[in-house]
Protein backbone atom coordinates (compact mmCIF):
# COMPACT_ATOMS: atom_id res chain seq x y z
CA UNK A 1 0.00 0.00 0.00
CA UNK A 2 2.77 2.36 0.99
CA UNK A 3 4.68 1.41 -2.14
CA UNK A 4 1.68 2.17 -4.35
CA UNK A 5 1.29 5.54 -2.66
CA UNK A 6 4.93 6.45 -3.25
CA UNK A 7 4.79 5.33 -6.88
CA UNK A 8 1.62 7.34 -7.51
CA UNK A 9 3.08 10.43 -5.87
CA UNK A 10 6.28 10.04 -7.94
CA UNK A 11 4.25 9.85 -11.15
CA UNK A 12 2.25 12.94 -10.21
CA UNK A 13 5.48 14.73 -9.27
CA UNK A 14 7.01 13.85 -12.65
CA UNK A 15 3.98 15.29 -14.38
CA UNK A 16 4.13 18.46 -12.30
CA UNK A 17 7.86 18.83 -13.00
CA UNK A 18 7.24 18.83 -16.73
CA UNK A 19 5.06 21.95 -16.43
CA UNK A 20 8.44 23.68 -16.67
CA UNK A 21 8.35 22.78 -20.37
CA UNK A 22 6.06 25.78 -20.96
CA UNK A 23 8.84 28.29 -20.29
CA UNK A 24 11.43 27.13 -22.83
CA UNK A 25 8.67 26.64 -25.39
CA UNK A 26 7.57 30.25 -25.18
CA UNK A 27 11.14 31.50 -24.98
CA UNK A 28 12.41 29.54 -27.94
CA UNK A 29 9.42 30.51 -30.06
CA UNK A 30 10.05 34.15 -29.26
CA UNK A 31 13.78 33.83 -30.09
CA UNK A 32 13.13 32.09 -33.41
CA UNK A 33 10.51 34.67 -34.35
CA UNK A 34 12.93 37.51 -33.69
CA UNK A 35 15.67 35.69 -35.66
CA UNK A 36 13.30 35.35 -38.63
CA UNK A 37 12.57 39.08 -38.42
CA UNK A 38 16.29 39.85 -38.36
CA UNK A 39 16.98 37.61 -41.36
CA UNK A 40 14.08 39.23 -43.22
CA UNK A 41 15.59 42.64 -42.57
CA UNK A 42 19.20 41.67 -43.32
CA UNK A 43 19.32 38.48 -45.40
CA UNK A 44 23.11 38.73 -45.81
CA UNK A 45 23.72 38.18 -42.08
CA UNK A 46 21.60 35.01 -41.90
CA UNK A 47 24.58 32.80 -40.99
CA UNK A 48 25.56 34.73 -37.90
CA UNK A 49 21.93 35.19 -36.84
CA UNK A 50 21.18 31.48 -37.16
CA UNK A 51 24.28 30.51 -35.17
CA UNK A 52 23.48 32.96 -32.38
CA UNK A 53 19.86 31.82 -32.36
CA UNK A 54 20.82 28.16 -31.94
CA UNK A 55 23.07 28.96 -29.01
CA UNK A 56 20.38 31.10 -27.41
CA UNK A 57 17.79 28.39 -27.94
CA UNK A 58 20.06 25.78 -26.37
CA UNK A 59 20.69 27.97 -23.34
CA UNK A 60 16.96 28.68 -22.98
CA UNK A 61 16.28 24.98 -23.27
CA UNK A 62 18.34 24.10 -20.22
CA UNK A 63 15.59 24.81 -17.66
CA UNK A 64 13.31 22.47 -19.57
CA UNK A 65 16.03 19.85 -19.55
CA UNK A 66 16.53 20.13 -15.79
CA UNK A 67 12.79 19.48 -15.38
CA UNK A 68 13.04 16.57 -17.81
CA UNK A 69 15.90 15.00 -15.87
CA UNK A 70 13.95 15.37 -12.61
CA UNK A 71 10.87 13.79 -14.20
CA UNK A 72 12.88 10.88 -15.61
CA UNK A 73 14.54 10.22 -12.25
CA UNK A 74 11.15 10.26 -10.51
CA UNK A 75 9.64 7.86 -13.04
CA UNK A 76 12.41 5.33 -13.64
CA UNK A 77 14.85 5.43 -10.73
CA UNK A 78 12.17 5.86 -8.01
CA UNK A 79 14.48 7.35 -5.36
CA UNK A 80 11.75 7.56 -2.69
CA UNK A 81 11.07 3.83 -2.62
CA UNK A 82 14.33 3.37 -0.74
CA UNK A 83 13.20 5.77 1.96
CA UNK A 84 10.24 3.63 3.10
CA UNK B 1 20.20 -1.92 -27.97
CA UNK B 2 21.52 -5.44 -28.36
CA UNK B 3 21.57 -7.36 -31.64
CA UNK B 4 18.92 -9.78 -30.40
CA UNK B 5 16.57 -6.84 -29.84
CA UNK B 6 16.28 -6.36 -33.57
CA UNK B 7 14.67 -9.79 -33.93
CA UNK B 8 12.68 -10.10 -30.72
CA UNK B 9 11.94 -6.49 -29.91
CA UNK B 10 12.38 -4.75 -26.59
CA UNK B 11 10.13 -6.45 -24.06
CA UNK B 12 10.91 -4.43 -20.94
CA UNK B 13 12.40 -1.02 -20.30
CA UNK B 14 15.51 -0.97 -18.14
CA UNK B 15 16.86 2.44 -17.34
CA UNK B 16 19.81 2.92 -15.06
CA UNK B 17 23.39 4.01 -14.90
CA UNK B 18 26.25 2.46 -16.87
CA UNK B 19 27.01 -1.17 -16.09
CA UNK B 20 30.06 -2.01 -13.98
CA UNK B 21 32.49 -4.17 -15.92
CA UNK B 22 34.77 -5.03 -13.00
CA UNK B 23 36.02 -3.43 -9.82
CA UNK B 24 39.22 -3.55 -7.80
CA UNK B 25 40.47 -2.29 -4.46
CA UNK B 26 43.15 0.34 -4.02
CA UNK B 27 44.12 0.65 -0.33
CA UNK B 28 40.61 -0.24 0.76
CA UNK B 29 38.90 2.14 -1.68
CA UNK B 30 36.67 0.34 -4.13
CA UNK B 31 37.12 1.56 -7.70
CA UNK B 32 34.50 0.59 -10.25
CA UNK B 33 35.48 0.35 -13.90
CA UNK B 34 32.25 1.09 -15.75
CA UNK B 35 31.18 0.85 -19.37
CA UNK B 36 31.74 4.59 -19.67
CA UNK B 37 35.42 4.35 -18.75
CA UNK B 38 36.11 1.52 -21.20
CA UNK B 39 34.27 3.22 -24.09
CA UNK B 40 35.97 6.56 -23.29
CA UNK B 41 39.40 4.94 -23.50
CA UNK B 42 38.39 3.30 -26.77
CA UNK B 43 37.35 6.71 -28.12
CA UNK B 44 40.61 8.31 -26.95
CA UNK B 45 42.57 5.52 -28.60
CA UNK B 46 40.55 5.76 -31.80
CA UNK B 47 40.91 9.53 -32.02
CA UNK B 48 44.66 9.32 -31.37
CA UNK B 49 45.09 6.74 -34.11
CA UNK B 50 42.94 8.79 -36.49
CA UNK B 51 44.98 11.94 -35.86
CA UNK B 52 48.26 10.04 -36.21
CA UNK B 53 47.02 8.59 -39.50
CA UNK B 54 45.87 11.97 -40.83
CA UNK B 55 49.09 13.81 -39.96
CA UNK B 56 51.49 11.03 -40.92
CA UNK B 57 54.06 11.80 -43.62
CA UNK B 58 53.13 15.43 -44.29
CA UNK B 59 54.61 17.38 -47.19
CA UNK B 60 54.93 21.13 -47.63
CA UNK B 61 52.65 20.86 -50.63
CA UNK B 62 49.90 18.33 -49.91
CA UNK B 63 50.00 15.36 -52.26
CA UNK B 64 47.78 13.04 -50.23
CA UNK B 65 44.08 13.40 -49.51
CA UNK B 66 44.48 12.86 -45.77
CA UNK B 67 46.73 15.87 -45.37
CA UNK B 68 44.11 18.04 -47.07
CA UNK B 69 41.49 16.70 -44.64
CA UNK B 70 43.75 17.37 -41.65
CA UNK B 71 44.48 20.93 -42.85
CA UNK B 72 40.78 21.56 -43.44
CA UNK B 73 39.91 20.42 -39.89
CA UNK B 74 42.63 22.54 -38.27
CA UNK B 75 41.68 25.58 -40.33
CA UNK B 76 37.98 25.24 -39.49
CA UNK B 77 38.67 25.11 -35.75
CA UNK B 78 41.16 27.98 -35.95
CA UNK B 79 38.66 30.16 -37.83
CA UNK B 80 35.89 29.35 -35.36
CA UNK B 81 38.10 30.25 -32.39
CA UNK B 82 39.31 33.43 -34.11
CA UNK B 83 35.79 34.56 -35.02
CA UNK B 84 34.40 33.88 -31.55
CA UNK B 85 37.25 34.87 -29.25
CA UNK B 86 39.53 37.06 -31.33
CA UNK B 87 43.01 36.75 -32.79
CA UNK B 88 44.97 36.63 -29.52
CA UNK B 89 43.18 33.53 -28.18
CA UNK B 90 44.36 31.30 -31.03
CA UNK B 91 46.17 29.06 -28.53
CA UNK B 92 42.82 27.71 -27.30
CA UNK B 93 42.24 25.98 -30.66
CA UNK B 94 43.62 22.52 -29.73
CA UNK B 95 41.67 22.39 -26.44
CA UNK B 96 38.43 23.36 -28.20
CA UNK B 97 39.02 20.83 -30.97
CA UNK B 98 39.77 18.03 -28.48
CA UNK B 99 36.67 18.86 -26.44
CA UNK B 100 34.48 18.97 -29.54
CA UNK B 101 35.85 15.72 -30.96
CA UNK B 102 35.49 13.75 -27.73
CA UNK B 103 32.03 15.18 -27.12
CA UNK B 104 30.69 14.41 -30.56
CA UNK B 105 32.22 10.93 -30.75
CA UNK B 106 31.07 10.26 -27.19
CA UNK B 107 27.50 11.07 -28.17
CA UNK B 108 27.51 9.38 -31.57
CA UNK B 109 28.98 6.13 -30.25
CA UNK B 110 25.36 5.19 -29.52
CA UNK B 111 24.85 4.80 -33.29
CA UNK B 112 26.89 1.59 -33.25
CA UNK B 113 24.97 0.18 -30.30
CA UNK B 114 27.21 1.19 -27.41
CA UNK B 115 26.14 3.34 -24.49
CA UNK B 116 26.77 7.05 -25.04
CA UNK B 117 29.70 8.26 -22.96
CA UNK B 118 27.99 11.61 -22.45
CA UNK B 119 24.88 9.91 -21.02
CA UNK B 120 26.95 9.52 -17.83
CA UNK B 121 26.99 12.57 -15.62
CA UNK B 122 30.62 11.97 -14.56
CA UNK B 123 31.87 12.59 -18.10
CA UNK B 124 30.10 15.88 -18.68
CA UNK B 125 30.89 17.07 -15.14
CA UNK B 126 34.59 16.40 -15.80
CA UNK B 127 34.56 18.46 -18.98
CA UNK B 128 32.59 21.26 -17.33
CA UNK B 129 35.08 21.36 -14.42
CA UNK B 130 37.98 21.51 -16.89
CA UNK B 131 36.38 24.49 -18.61
CA UNK B 132 35.57 26.02 -15.21
CA UNK B 133 39.23 25.86 -14.15
CA UNK B 134 40.24 27.54 -17.42
CA UNK B 135 37.65 30.29 -16.96
CA UNK B 136 38.76 31.00 -13.38
CA UNK B 137 42.43 30.97 -14.42
CA UNK B 138 41.66 33.51 -17.11
CA UNK B 139 39.87 35.68 -14.55
CA UNK B 140 42.76 35.53 -12.06
CA UNK B 141 45.25 36.31 -14.81
CA UNK B 142 43.27 39.39 -15.88
CA UNK B 143 42.30 40.86 -12.52
CA UNK B 144 45.10 39.58 -10.28
CA UNK B 145 44.37 37.54 -7.14
CA UNK B 146 43.24 40.61 -5.18
CA UNK B 147 40.83 41.76 -7.85
CA UNK B 148 39.53 38.22 -8.28
CA UNK B 149 38.81 37.86 -4.55
CA UNK B 150 37.30 41.34 -4.48
CA UNK B 151 34.58 40.22 -6.90
CA UNK B 152 33.25 37.87 -4.20
CA UNK B 153 32.33 40.70 -1.84
CA UNK B 154 28.87 40.33 -3.29
CA UNK B 155 27.93 36.76 -2.25
CA UNK B 156 25.58 36.37 -5.20
CA UNK B 157 28.66 36.19 -7.42
CA UNK B 158 29.67 32.92 -5.75
CA UNK B 159 26.36 31.36 -6.80
CA UNK B 160 26.74 32.60 -10.34
CA UNK B 161 30.30 31.21 -10.52
CA UNK B 162 29.31 27.79 -9.15
CA UNK B 163 26.27 27.55 -11.41
CA UNK B 164 28.43 27.76 -14.55
CA UNK B 165 29.82 24.18 -14.49
CA UNK B 166 26.57 22.79 -13.05
CA UNK B 167 24.42 24.20 -15.83
CA UNK B 168 26.92 23.30 -18.57
CA UNK B 169 27.22 19.68 -17.44
CA UNK B 170 23.50 19.17 -16.76
CA UNK B 171 22.54 20.58 -20.15
CA UNK B 172 24.80 18.18 -22.04
CA UNK B 173 23.97 15.18 -19.85
CA UNK B 174 20.23 15.84 -19.86
CA UNK B 175 19.99 16.15 -23.62
CA UNK B 176 21.91 12.96 -24.40
CA UNK B 177 20.44 10.86 -21.57
CA UNK B 178 16.94 12.08 -22.40
CA UNK B 179 17.40 11.13 -26.04
CA UNK B 180 18.65 7.69 -25.01
CA UNK B 181 15.67 7.06 -22.74
CA UNK B 182 13.15 8.31 -25.31
CA UNK B 183 14.69 6.04 -27.96
CA UNK B 184 14.39 2.98 -25.71
CA UNK B 185 10.79 3.94 -24.85
CA UNK B 186 9.98 4.20 -28.58
CA UNK B 187 11.41 0.71 -29.19
CA UNK B 188 9.34 -0.59 -26.27
CA UNK B 189 6.15 1.04 -27.56
CA UNK B 190 6.64 -0.17 -31.15
CA UNK B 191 7.33 -3.72 -29.96
CA UNK B 192 4.14 -3.59 -27.93
CA UNK B 193 2.23 -2.39 -31.00
CA UNK B 194 3.60 -5.25 -33.11
CA UNK B 195 2.73 -7.82 -30.43
CA UNK B 196 -0.78 -6.40 -30.06
CA UNK B 197 -1.43 -6.92 -33.78
CA UNK B 198 -0.11 -10.48 -33.47
CA UNK B 199 3.23 -10.32 -35.26
CA UNK B 200 6.15 -12.31 -33.85
CA UNK B 201 8.77 -10.10 -35.50
CA UNK B 202 8.46 -6.41 -34.56
CA UNK B 203 8.12 -4.94 -38.04
CA UNK B 204 7.35 -1.46 -36.72
CA UNK B 205 10.84 -1.29 -35.21
CA UNK B 206 12.30 -1.14 -38.71
CA UNK B 207 12.78 2.37 -39.99
CA UNK B 208 10.50 4.38 -37.71
CA UNK B 209 13.00 4.73 -34.82
CA UNK B 210 15.71 5.71 -37.31
CA UNK B 211 13.88 8.93 -38.20
CA UNK B 212 13.56 9.90 -34.54
CA UNK B 213 17.13 8.84 -33.87
CA UNK B 214 18.18 11.37 -36.51
CA UNK B 215 16.99 14.13 -34.19
CA UNK B 216 17.72 12.64 -30.77
CA UNK B 217 21.17 11.19 -31.52
CA UNK B 218 22.68 13.01 -34.50
CA UNK B 219 21.25 16.52 -34.25
CA UNK B 220 21.13 16.67 -30.48
CA UNK B 221 24.61 15.24 -30.04
CA UNK B 222 26.12 17.62 -32.58
CA UNK B 223 24.23 20.61 -31.20
CA UNK B 224 25.24 19.95 -27.59
CA UNK B 225 28.91 19.48 -28.52
CA UNK B 226 28.82 22.77 -30.44
CA UNK B 227 27.07 24.62 -27.62
CA UNK B 228 29.50 23.25 -25.05
CA UNK B 229 32.53 24.60 -26.92
CA UNK B 230 30.77 27.86 -27.78
CA UNK B 231 29.91 28.50 -24.12
CA UNK B 232 33.47 27.63 -23.06
CA UNK B 233 34.89 30.09 -25.58
CA UNK B 234 32.42 32.85 -24.71
CA UNK B 235 33.01 32.49 -20.95
CA UNK B 236 36.82 32.52 -21.33
CA UNK B 237 36.69 35.47 -23.69
CA UNK B 238 34.45 37.52 -21.42
CA UNK B 239 36.63 36.63 -18.42
CA UNK B 240 39.70 37.99 -20.23
CA UNK B 241 38.20 41.29 -21.36
CA UNK B 242 38.32 44.14 -18.88
CA UNK B 243 35.41 46.50 -18.73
Amino acid sequence: MEKALVLAASAIGAGLAMIAGIGPGIGQGFAVGKACEAIGRQPESSGAVTRTMFIGCAVAESTGIYAFVVALILMFINPFLGKL
Amino acid sequence: MKVSDFFQGVKNVEIGGPKIAFSFDVFGVKINVTETIIISWAIVLGLTLLVLFLTHDMKKKPVKKRQVIAEFLVETVDNLVKNTMGEKFKAFGPYIAALFASSIFGSLVSLIGLRSVTADFSTTLTWALMSFVMIETAKIRTDGIGGYLKSFINPLNIISEVSTPVSMSFRHFGNVAGGMIITSLIYFALTGLSTAIGLAVPVFCIGIPAVLSLYFDLFSGFMQAFIFIMLTMIYIESACSKE
